[in-house]
């Protein structure tokens, strides 16, 4: 019995000891991206008893799958529904997964919002095109709180630009994301490039697309792409840039 | 014969014996035990199964459904490492959870404590022989899931080579960059030894409840608990230490869970590092530590239970 004292008093001694340490640990590894995931009611309302276990067990990532294996499932069936509700609470299990954020939107704002406009069942069109925005809107908000829970990674700016081109023809924040992105560390080379392209297309800042572009065309053979030329020289002709300052036309002669 | 006969006539055969002094500590009789413990542990075939299981579900898992490849490497290293996570936890807690009263059973232990083998020697013995056990384990499982990782991540690479056999080089490096940061990734490696540490004190933890438990079975149940309060201490603590509103019993029982459980949710760190996390030095250091003094503690604890265990 005495031992049995002694060995709870040590215990409660070294759990003392080990307090601050573990804690100091805990905010290490919350600042460094690590525990990401609040694990609260909610939750465990989301995901149910069994996979809140799971995940609290540190299965966190296999429950993900799991849930991704079944909002691919629902994706073949086309039940757009379940799809955002499971993508939701994967994207809660995974935060720092940037491929579901991406998946969850392109599902959102690519598919769900084309089936939408094509629903059969619905006759009246302005409700059809509602929807769709519905679903857009839906994919915007998932690769917002993606670039939240990791703003320090540019793949999600790049998804988000690639939203507002294509499906907001929004080319002015289309290029903002763009240059957010390419801003950084691990961008993909091509982020510069895009974000000046897409600022060509808006009314009103062509000068400023234009000194970017031709930044990087000066750059050197790797930049001059033939869709840069392109743009360069579409601003060149809209702004009247002088002849002599012009880059040199090295299309064939037609004669 | 006479007493002084007897000595002359035992004298020149007392010489030709070279007494050993008895050491208080020896590494060779720890040896022995570890090896002998560990014999005894891969002999149990329910050990292979676990570990063909282990192997069989990294296999398995190349064969999901149809993913791009960022999918299907991502689920070939959620469930491979979630099962080299799940096994050697497992096989942590069983292992040990059966030494000491499979040892009494076999009236083992008495043969060996009865030669002068202090009882902190035996039972340093017995963890050795499990984390060796664990370590192989752990080596076999993460070398099968790499070999399948780079053999999927080479399939992928041939595929795509041929796919963009006409494209212009910087889109050839930019798509095999793709590849290889989503497949193999260096912090794969500090992941996995923190799964080991993590049952390496699963180990430690459940020798100690076996010094004062009676049957494996309990020691089992008692240990199935202790893994999930474990992974609920953290959320315990904070509680316990930043919420003053509750009540005076829910206060010590959040003390309780904070005190006398370790925090198990700190050697998850692998979901975040297949998401792309990288783990820093410091931060490896720290949980590398933390896993080092719980497995040291619990050790020494159960030597101090098991010197006062009556046999």
């Amino acid at each position: 019995m005495m031992r049995v004292l002694v060995v709870l008093a040590i215990l409660v001694a070294l759990g003392a000891l080990k307090l601050p340490i573990e804690r100091d640990l805990a905010a290490l590894h919350r600042k460094e991206h690590f525990r990401g995931v609040e694990f609260n009611l909610d939750l465990r309302e989301k995901l149910g008893q069994l996979g809140f276990v799971a995940a609290l067990s540190g299965f966190r990532g296999i429950v993900a799958d799991a849930l991704f294996i079944q909002a691919h499932v629902a994706w073949e069936r086309t039940e757009w529904g379940r799809i955002l509700l499971l993508f939701r609470h994967i994207t809660t299990l995974q935060p720092r997964m940037l491929l579901f954020w991406d998946t969850a939107a392109w599902h959102m704002a690519w598919n769900a919002s084309v089936a939408a406009m094509n629903d059969q069942t619905q006759p009246r069109l302005a409700l059809r095109v509602k929807a769709q925005r519905e679903y857009f809107a839906l994919g915007k908000d998932f690769l917002e709180r993606g670039i939240k829970n990791n703003p320090d990674r540019p793949e999600l700016y790049e998804a988000l630009a690639r939203l507002y081109k294509e499906k907001y023809k929004d080319h002015e924040r289309a290029s903002e994301f763009y240059a957010k992105a390419a801003a950084l560390p691990d961008a993909a080379p091509f982020d510069r490039r895009f974000s000046a392209y897409e600022l060509s297309y808006c009314e009103g800042r062509e000068r400023e697309a234009y000194n970017r572009l031709r930044e990087l065309y000066d750059e050197g053979e790797q930049e001059r792409l033939p869709a840069l030329i392109a743009r360069l020289r579409f601003l060149e002709d809209k702004l009247n840039i002088p002849q002599d300052r012009r880059i040199p036309d090295k299309r064939p002669v037609v004669k | 014969m006479t007493n002084m006969e007897d000595a002359s006539m035992l004298q020149p055969f007392n010489d030709s014996i070279t007494v050993k002094s008895h050491r208080a500590f020896s590494l060779g009789r720890i040896t022995a035990i570890t090896l002998n413990t560990l014999t005894e542990l891969t002999r149990l075939r329910v050990f292979y199964v676990l570990l063909v299981f282990a192997l069989l579900l990294i296999g398995s898992s190349i064969f999901m459904a149809q993913f791009s490849f960022q999918q299907e490497f991502q689920i070939l290293k959620d469930v491979s490492l979630g099962a080299i996570s799940i096994f050697t936890s497992l096989l942590a807690i069983v292992a040990t959870a059966r030494l000491i009263p499979q040892d009494i059973e076999d009236r083992t232990i008495y043969t060996i404590l009865a030669k002068p083998v202090p009882r902190f020697e035996y039972l340093l013995g017995k963890i050795a022989g499990v984390l060796l056990l664990l370590a192989i384990s752990t080596l076999v499982m993460s070398a099968a899931f790499l070999l399948v990782l780079y053999l999927r991540e080479q399939t992928v690479i041939h595929t795509t080579l041929k796919q963009m056999a006409g494209a212009p080089p910087e889109q050839i490096a930019e798509a095999l960059r793709v590849i290889r940061s989503s497949a193999l990734n260096t912090d794969l490696l500090p992941g996995i030894i923190i799964i080991y540490l993590k049952a390496c004190l699963l180990a430690a933890l459940t020798l100690f409840v076996s010094t004062f438990a009676t049957t494996n079975i309990f020691t089992i149940v008692v240990m199935a608990f202790v893994y999930f309060i474990g992974h609920l201490q953290a959320i315990a603590r904070e509680y316990w230490l930043q919420e003053h509103s509750s009540g005076l019993v829910t206060r010590v029982f959040l003390a309780i869970l904070a005190l006398l459980f370790p925090d198990l949710q700190s050697f998850n760190l692998v979901d975040d590092i297949i998401a792309g996390t990288a783990i820093s030095l410091a931060l490896f250091a720290k949980t590398a530590l933390l896993g080092i003094f719980y497995t040291t503690i619990y050790t020494l604890l159960a030597a101090f239970v098991f010197y006062g265990k009556e046999l």
